[in-house]
């Protein structure tokens, strides 16, 4: 009885972790789409938001990468999931108030592998599973993704030199729009699957379906419309950063960094590797400043996020440890209720701390002056 | 169990440059087909081919055609092999 509460509690936790993966990704889609004023900032996130939903249906290989292969399921608790799930969703939205454009996976990730170390200790994480499957491809796919960015910006600047300016801008945000349609897609294939494999692990964990099963029908629509809501509220801070922060984007270099994305995301989805969207999306758009002379690339924002991308596992992972270890102290359903209960506390004190210095779609393609809110209303000074 | 999977590797670097800088590259020979043609060099008027994208050339315009559907099909054909991967047959 207790256990149904705590499964309960432990599903909807995760939908508020694919939430959150939404609006913290939307960026990753739509930013130069909407930096390029190839789609006005609402009709994006609508559009990501549908593609987001149908794009969970559309491959499970990572759910059964994030369900099975990182952590012994054997060792898992509800408990676990729970405060591995709290550790994301804390770091998920640390990153978004500074509109830094982290990976949500490997928060995920991080909170889950902290909390298992927390319960069993080290031997409950399949850390060949982790390295080989996480770890490496977070550094293999934004250089690929870069790579294959920079080519494309290249070849379409080639193509079309002889296009007047308008024609070529005209052209290729038709382009654009059809990439981030893909981008969207891919995201939902890709990341509302990770949280369909934590609430797969949960019931694993409660008995409730049998191990190695594939995600319910239920858990990949409940999750295709969180993803997809989140997306469609629109993480506007992050959105401004990649799409003003990093580099200054014409229709060209967006179609080849959204192309570029798609591509690696859907490919690497069906081979089952959770990647970061994030970290291929951020590797297409410096690829796009790579490929083009004359473009600037902002190094110092580049490595403000590589700097945040090392740290995700590894905090989210603390946090992760730090809820399991106080709901273990409490014990049973009152440990896991007071996680959560501290949980929406954060939630609601970022939220307001983000209220200073709001980004929305009406100020959200302003210059970039260096930081995430425009210089406008002189708050925000920390 | 090794802890890189080359072949994946250099297929999702293969299919990655051909889909993801190939297919916009085919994209791009279209616009440049499309704008070929009588009108190029009258652009400017008040009608909604002002900008030059549509050339005019009725050539231009097949092989356009021809570009665009092969960028389509591509991805048609691309999203199918997700689906056929990612619903592996029920085995096991």
């Amino acid at each position: 009885m207790s256990n149904t509460f705590v499964l309960v509690l432990v599903v909807i936790t995760a939908l508020g972790f694919d939430f959150t993966n939404g609006f913290h990704d939307t960026a990753n889609a739509m930013a130069t789409s909407i930096a390029t004023k190839a789609l006005s900032p609402r009709v994006a996130v609508g559009i990501s938001g549908v593609l987001n939903l149908i794009g969970a249906f559309l491959s499970l290989a990572v759910a059964a990468t994030i369900a099975s292969g990182l952590v012994d399921t054997k060792l898992v608790t509800l408990t676990v999931v729970a405060a591995g799930l709290a550790g994301g969703i804390t770091w998920n939205l640390v990153t978004w108030l500074f509109g830094i454009p982290s990976s949500s996976s490997h928060a995920l990730i991080g909170g889950v592998i902290g909390a298992t170390i927390a319960a069993s200790g080290g031997h409950a994480v399949l850390w060949h599973g982790l390295v080989s499957k996480v770890v490496l491809p977070a550094l293999f796919s934004p250089i690929i993704a870069a790579l294959v960015a920079a080519t494309g910006t290249y070849l379409l600047y080639r193509i079309s030199r002889s296009l007047t300016e308008a024609a070529r801008g005209h052209g290729f945000r038709i382009g654009q729009i059809g990439s981030a349609c893909l981008v969207s897609l891919a995201h939902g294939t890709n990341d509302a699957q990770k949280t369909m494999g934590v609430i797969t692990l949960a019931l694993i964990v409660n008995k409730s379906v049998p191990a190695h099963s594939n995600a319910p029908f239920w858990v990949i629509l409940s999750c295709g419309l969180a993803i997809s809501i989140g997306t469609y509220l629109g993480g506007w801070r992050v959105i401004r950063t990649l799409g003003k922060g990093l580099v200054e984007i014409e229709s060209p270099q967006g179609m080849a960094a959204e192309s570029a994305s798609a591509a690696v995301i859907l490919l690497s989805s069906s081979f089952g590797y959770s990647l970061s969207t994030t970290h291929v999306a951020t590797g297409s758009i410096i690829g796009t400043g790579l490929g083009k002379r004359g473009a600037e690339v902002r190094w110092n924002v580049a490595g403000r996020m590589a700097t945040a991308w090392v740290f995700t596992l590894p905090s989210a992972a603390l946090v992760g440890a730090g809820a399991y270890a106080l709901a273990h102290v409490i014990g049973g359903t009152i440990g896991v209720v007071i996680d959560l209960i501290i949980l929406l506390a954060v939630a609601a004190f970022i939220y307001w701390r983000s209220r200073g210095s709001k980004v929305d779609p009406s100020n959200v393609n302003d210059d970039w002056t260096g930081s995430v809110a425009p210089a406008e209303p002189q708050t925000a000074a920390a | 169990m090794s802890w890189i999977n080359l072949s994946a590797l250099w297929k999702i670097v293969v299919f990655g440059l051909l889909a993801g800088a190939g297919l916009p590259a085919i994209f791009a020979m279209g616009l440049y087909s499309l704008s070929r043609g009588p009108r190029v060099q009258t652009a400017g008027g008040g009608d909604s081919d002002a900008d030059g994208l549509v050339g005019g050339s009725v050539v231009g315009m097949a092989i356009a055609a021809l570009c665009f559907l092969i960028v389509l099909a591509a991805i048609a054909w691309g999203i199918y092999e997700v689906y056929k991967i990612g619903h592996p047959a029920p085995a096991k």
